[in-house]
């Protein structure tokens, strides 16, 4: 079964189309994972999803069911917010609780699942505090929690993680990531860190200008993108694209090669200075200016010696360089 | 204040500032409370120094409280200026809460055309009011100066109401309708407490001209039983002999409930004029 399937969704806000002609499916128990430049859509189509926005064309179907006239709280959905959101006049347990009263639940099974969500995520020294009271990853977690007790079928995070600092956010990652195996829901994550991305999802959507770009698993759109776009958007440090070198490049067009996949050579067919050099101790990056006035980055594995200002010539596996035509579309 | 001042000078002359503005400030209010508890002729002698065993007198408060029914009077300005503050809160947020949250044709016009009260003074419509309020059989109770006063605040506690309005976080009343809010409790339980500093300054701003019009009680409301308290004061200055130790007294009592509301209000109040500038 699938838990959402989008068709032809279009979303504008008076003249200014945001999201242009959207088809997707999740199935059920999927992590899909939105991501794209700022201003994209990303947020907008969730709320489309959520149903905070209404969509100006097309249909949005969660579990079998066309929800584009039902309201949010019908729709069996939850959502975390980037700024928690949390109610700030209840304590953490009413937080949790709310939705569940709303839906008229009977107080057993409220108290029943706030206390399973409390234990899930390690929150019961704060069950009567107030949001204020709390930390920002405190805070993010009862979010996670009020989110949890709906059983809903499925979950929608817009960029929660990104408020929080680097170790909690890698901490909270790892929980999400235990959470959805745990419940086995759908999940839809949108977030701007590529490392969250590629380690949460069963899948990614990349998004540009409000349209779909590719859909896949996220070595499929590592090692396969199907653009210049995706190709340069995914993978950090970003992918090099060479237009000027003397090598086989498609007229118009560019020759892509990620860091990793450039090493120094003797009598390599690229030859440049090094620029800048970035000394991450697993990793060293080197900076460099190519003899065709073209910058490339190079990731050396381990520890390298090289100074700036050094000569340098480098060389690559035609087999794992993406070549792309003038429409920026790939070519082989 | 979180800012260390190593600057001892720069305090002082902060301080002194300060403390001659109060002075000045207050200086006017020391001066009737004062006269209010003299004998009539000690006002006019020596009408800055205080009062002592021999110019005491509570003559003043024996009048006032002696004329007219001036409870009556109180009571009246109290339910009146209570009133409208309560209908310029309520309708102002409301309204305030359409503008700021929902699109729709002709939002933008309706923001300016609510906003245009601010810059017309209500009082040119007077004859007009006056006229709808004959009609209405409304001259001569309190409603009609509630009802006018409300009109008179609205536009501007819309204004600022709705501009504090759009601060509030669009998630939080996202994350209330999922979990099923209706429109009215995401109205009054989250974003209602989020504006309450913006809400006491709005009130505290409309209250005082309200409390001190003689304006439209004059002319809506002048019988005997709906006077205000302003209006009821006028009974003691007369065109050739005014009572001055009455209308002293009767103004010093005046500032009484209008200090309560204030103290009421001022918590929040300081919150909301500095809730720009620290946040
Ligand atoms: N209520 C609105 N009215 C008009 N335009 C809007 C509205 N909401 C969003 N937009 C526009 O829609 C576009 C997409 O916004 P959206 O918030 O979905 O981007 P996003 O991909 O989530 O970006 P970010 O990664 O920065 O969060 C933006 O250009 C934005 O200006
Ligand atoms: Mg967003």
């Amino acid at each position: 079964m699938t838990a959402l399937t989008l068709t032809n969704v279009c979303k504008s806000f008076g003249a200014v189309e945001v999201l242009r002609d959207i088809n997707l499916t999740v199935e059920d128990g999927e992590f899909v994972v939105f991501v794209g430049p700022s201003g994209c859509g990303k947020s907008t189509l969730l709320r489309v999803i959520a149903g905070l926005e209404d969509a100006t064309s097309g249909t949005v179907n969660i579990g079998g069911d066309v929800v584009n006239a039902v309201p949010p709280a019908k729709r069996g959905i939850a959502m975390v917010f980037q700024s928690y959101a949390l109610y700030p006049h209840l304590s953490v347990r009413d937080n949790m609780a709310l939705g569940l009263r709303q839906e008229r639940q009977s107080k057993s099974v409220i108290d029943a699942r706030v206390d399973k969500a409390v234990q899930m995520l390690d929150l019961g020294a704060y069950i009567d505090r107030r949001p204020s009271d709390l930390s920002g990853g405190q805070r993010q977690r009862v979010a996670i929690g009020r989110a949890i007790v709906r059983e809903p079928k499925l979950f929608l995070f817009d960029e929660p993680l990104s408020n929080l600092d680097a170790a909690l956010r890698m901490n909270t990652r790892i929980e999400i990531a235990e959470l959805h195996r745990t419940l086995s829901a759908s999940m839809i994550y949108v977030t701007h860190d590529q490392t969250e991305a590629m380690t949460l999802a069963d899948k990614i959507v990349v998004l540009r200008d409000g349209r779909v770009e590719q859909v896949g698993s996220p070595m499929e759109l590592y090692n396969n993108p199907a653009n210049r776009f995706v190709a340069g958007f995914l993978g950090s440090p970003a992918m090099n694209f060479l237009e000027r070198a003397p090598l086989d490049i498609p007229p118009g067009g560019a020759l892509g090669i990620r860091p990793e996949h450039l090493r120094p050579t003797k009598g390599g067919r690229i030859s440049g200075n090094v620029t800048h050099v970035e000394r991450l101790g697993g990793d060293t990056n080197l900076l460099v200016a190519t003899d065709h006035d073209e910058t490339l980055t190079v990731r050396l594995f381990g520890q390298d010696p090289t100074r700036v200002g050094a000569q340098i010539e480098l060389d690559f596996d035609d087999t794992s360089a993406f070549r792309f035509d003038q429409d920026n579309c790939r070519v082989a | 204040m979180s800012i260390a001042r190593t600057n001892r000078f720069n305090t002082l002359a902060a301080h002194g500032a300060l403390i001659l503005y109060t002075l000045i400030a207050l200086f006017p209010v020391f001066v009737i409370v004062i006269n209010s508890f003299k004998n009539r002729r000690a006002i006019f002698r020596e009408p800055l120094a205080m009062p002592n065993s021999e110019t005491f007198s509570l003559i003043g408060y024996e009048t006032v409280l002696k004329q007219g029914d001036f409870f009556l009077y109180f009571q009246n300005s109290m339910i009146v200026t209570v009133g409208s503050l309560f209908f310029i809160l309520l309708f102002g947020a409301m309204a305030a809460f359409a503008l700021a949250e929902y699109r729709f044709k002709g939002n933008t016009l309706m923001g300016l055309y609510l906003a245009l009260g601010i810059m017309i003074p209500i009082r040119i419509g007077t004859v007009a009011i006056l006229e709808m309020m004959v009609q209405t059989g409304l001259v001569n109770t309190l409603w009609a100066l509630i009802l006018v006063y409300t009109a008179q605040g609205l536009p501007l506690a819309v204004f600022i109401l709705s501009e504090f309005m759009r601060q509030v976080s669009d998630d939080l009343k996202n994350a209330g309708r999922i979990d099923g809010l209706s429109e009215y409790r995401i109205f009054f339980q989250l974003v209602l407490p989020l504006v309450r500093p913006a809400m006491a300054t709005v009130a505290v701003f409309n209250m005082i001209p309200i409390w001190n019009d003689l304006w439209f009680p004059l002319i809506l409301a002048p019988a005997e039983e709906v006077k205000t308290l302003t209006l009821g004061s006028q009974v003691f200055i007369g065109q050739f002999v005014t009572d001055w130790n009455a209308v002293l007294s009767a103004l010093s009592l005046a500032i009484l409930p209008v200090m309560a509301l204030y103290v009421i209000f001022s918590r929040q109040l300081i919150r909301g004029i500095t809730s720009g500038a620290v946040k």
